[in-house]
């Protein structure tokens, strides 16, 4: 039975919530669901087979040997009761209908739907090579059991392929446990794509120090194998034939939309759009009243980036928008909280802790306000069109929540701020030197696309998948 | 963990220091799942965080569901 058509209050009452995604948008979103006093039927599908488990530990800890894959589950934050179809795919959305059509034929109604079905790793992009004994891909707990095993085993060198947040983290683990590495980077530097070039440098200079064989410019051209199918060694751009046991592909991730091929929802390559209040916008630009969408998956027009549309692969995006679509899901339009988090997320590698606010892809400029770029301690902020957008540090965190707040209030850039221990005349602002974003990168963690009023241009085109 | 709202004062390193640990400077390693035996040096944990960027799940407190693993996840 439809249990609430229209009305949020009979929905809250005894309406069916579905979740479609199992990670933590959708733990987070069920939570939020209950707190708010949705007292109706709760469904949670998702395709892994596991309970929500979390993943930034997945290319630190689990890789170092320190935690199993198996033991990262999310903590909860309150009882669910919910009915849980684990190992469940979804593979088709019925709008009219409103009905969620499962791997194994089976259908599910809901009154409201919310999808989180998030990302998956782009695989290598030749189908043959990517299915050799030895070429694996991180982003799940499977893959990660996988390749902590593959590091177990000692392999003689280790190839990643793709400098990017993960494909770094995974540099930095074979490195602490004495593993050689090479990292194939098809950028100048690592991390370009989400930093630009000049913190990608002192990225670079991370690596290096830590003893990585990274090389830049390069691209894998193919990789071999032996008559057993085992990867015996990658064919770089250069003529270069490297030996490795083990290739791990970190060319970043695919959202898993395909599922919605035809439902009438915008779905695609760069994720499902929606509103600042999470609901999902259908194939004509019109918004829609019953399905919302939340983390990585999601793509949502932010204020404070020029109401771009923003999608962001963020830990801390997934909770916050998670919160406000649960919180939309049971709300009457008036009460209803536009996603407003500013974008933030950290990544550990070769023992220095990066962290992040704002949109760095938006700055064309960018000033080093605190420490140094030689010493690989710093902060920088950076500028776009005059005012300060986004901020990174290096061992620098805890000054961060500041520069946040230079962010939310649109101070100007270069910063105007006394600086302690700084010559007097403030930073000079130097290029921050992103790439040209029409060239294929291994994906930047922040994808700027689509419309803004104030400049309707697509900046943009992810290859086709 | 909320590495977004850690700050890196490392006050779980000193009250557990079996669970949590820095990772050079400012970067924090933990183990997401520990033991039972650990419940206490977890709590004082969380509570002398100053940020409150660790949440805690005891198996008997919220929401343990049917077959869910034993440990904190925090």
């Amino acid at each position: 039975m439809p249990a609430a058509d229209g009305s949020a209050e009979e929905f809250r009452r005894r309406g069916h919530a579905v979740v479609v995604g199992a990670s933590l948008a959708g733990l987070r979103a069920a939570e939020t669901l209950r707190e708010e006093g949705f007292a109706g039927t709760l469904t949670m599908i998702g395709d892994e087979p596991h309970e929500p488990y979390d993943r930034p530990p997945l290319s630190k800890q689990v890789l170092l040997g320190r935690t199993g894959a198996g033991d990262t589950l999310l903590p909860r934050r309150r009882a669910l009761e919910a009915r849980w179809l684990l190992g469940t795919a979804a593979t088709g959305l019925d709008l009219a209908g409103r009905r969620v059509r499962l791997a194994g034929g089976e259908e599910v109604r809901y009154d409201r739907l919310l999808i989180a079905t998030g990302t998956r790793a782009r695989p290598w992009i030749k189908e043959t090579e990517a299915t050799l004994d030895g070429v694996l891909t991180l982003r799940t707990a499977g893959e990660a059991a996988r390749l902590a095993r593959r590091l177990d085993a000692r392999p003689r060198r280790v190839l990643v392929i793709g400098a990017g947040f993960t494909g770094s983290e995974i540099a930095s683990a074979c490195r602490e446990r004495g593993i050689d590495v090479t990292v194939a980077e098809r950028g100048p530097a690592p991390l370009v794509g989400a930093l630009g070039g000049v913190v990608g440098a002192v990225a670079a200079e991370l690596h290096r120090a830590h003893g990585v064989d990274l090389r830049c410019g390069i691209t894998v051209t193919a990789l071999e194998g032996d008559q057993a199918g085992r990867l015996r060694c990658a064919h770089l751009s250069d003529g270069t034939v490297l030996e490795a046991d083990v290739a791990v592909v970190a060319l970043g991730a695919v959202r898993n939309t395909e599922w919605l091929a035809g439902s009438g929802l915008a779905a695609g390559p760069r994720g499902i759009a929606c509103d600042a209040g999470c609901r999902a916008f259908d194939v004509h630009g019109i918004v829609t009243d019953d399905v919302f969408v939340a983390g990585d998956v999601a793509r949502s027009p932010h204020p404070l980036f020029g109401y771009q549309f923003l999608s962001l692969e963020h830990w801390g995006n997934a909770v916050a928008q998670a919160e406000v679509a649960a919180h939309n899901m049971v709300s009457p339009g008036p009460e209803r909280r536009p996603h407003l988090w500013l974008p933030a997320f950290w990544s550990a590698q070769f023992g220095v802790n990066i962290k992040s606010v704002g949109v760095p892809p938006m700055g064309r400029e960018l000033a080093v306000v605190q420490g140094s770029l030689t010493e690989r301690r710093f902060a920088a902020v950076y500028g776009h069109q005059g005012r300060v957008i986004a901020a990174v540090t290096f061992d620098h965190g805890r000054w961060l929540p500041f520069y946040g707040r230079l962010i939310e209030s649109a101070a100007p850039f270069p910063p105007d701020f006394a600086q302690v221990d700084r010559a007097p005349g403030g930073p000079r602002p130097i290029p921050a030197e992103f790439p040209d974003p029409a060239l294929p990168t291994h994906g930047p963690t922040v994808t700027l696309s689509g419309y803004a009023p104030s400049e309707r241009r697509v900046t943009f085109v992810p290859a086709r998948v | 963990m909320d590495l977004n709202r850690c700050e890196a004062y490392a006050q779980c390193a000193f009250q557990a220091p079996d669970v949590f640990a820095m990772h050079g400077e400012e970067a924090l390693m933990y183990e997401p799942c520990p033991g039972d035996e650990r419940r206490e040096q977890v709590m004082r944990a969380a509570a002398s965080c100053p940020v409150q960027a660790i949440l805690v799940e005891w198996p008997g407190g919220p929401a343990v569901p049917e077959e869910a693993g034993t440990g904190a996840r925090g």
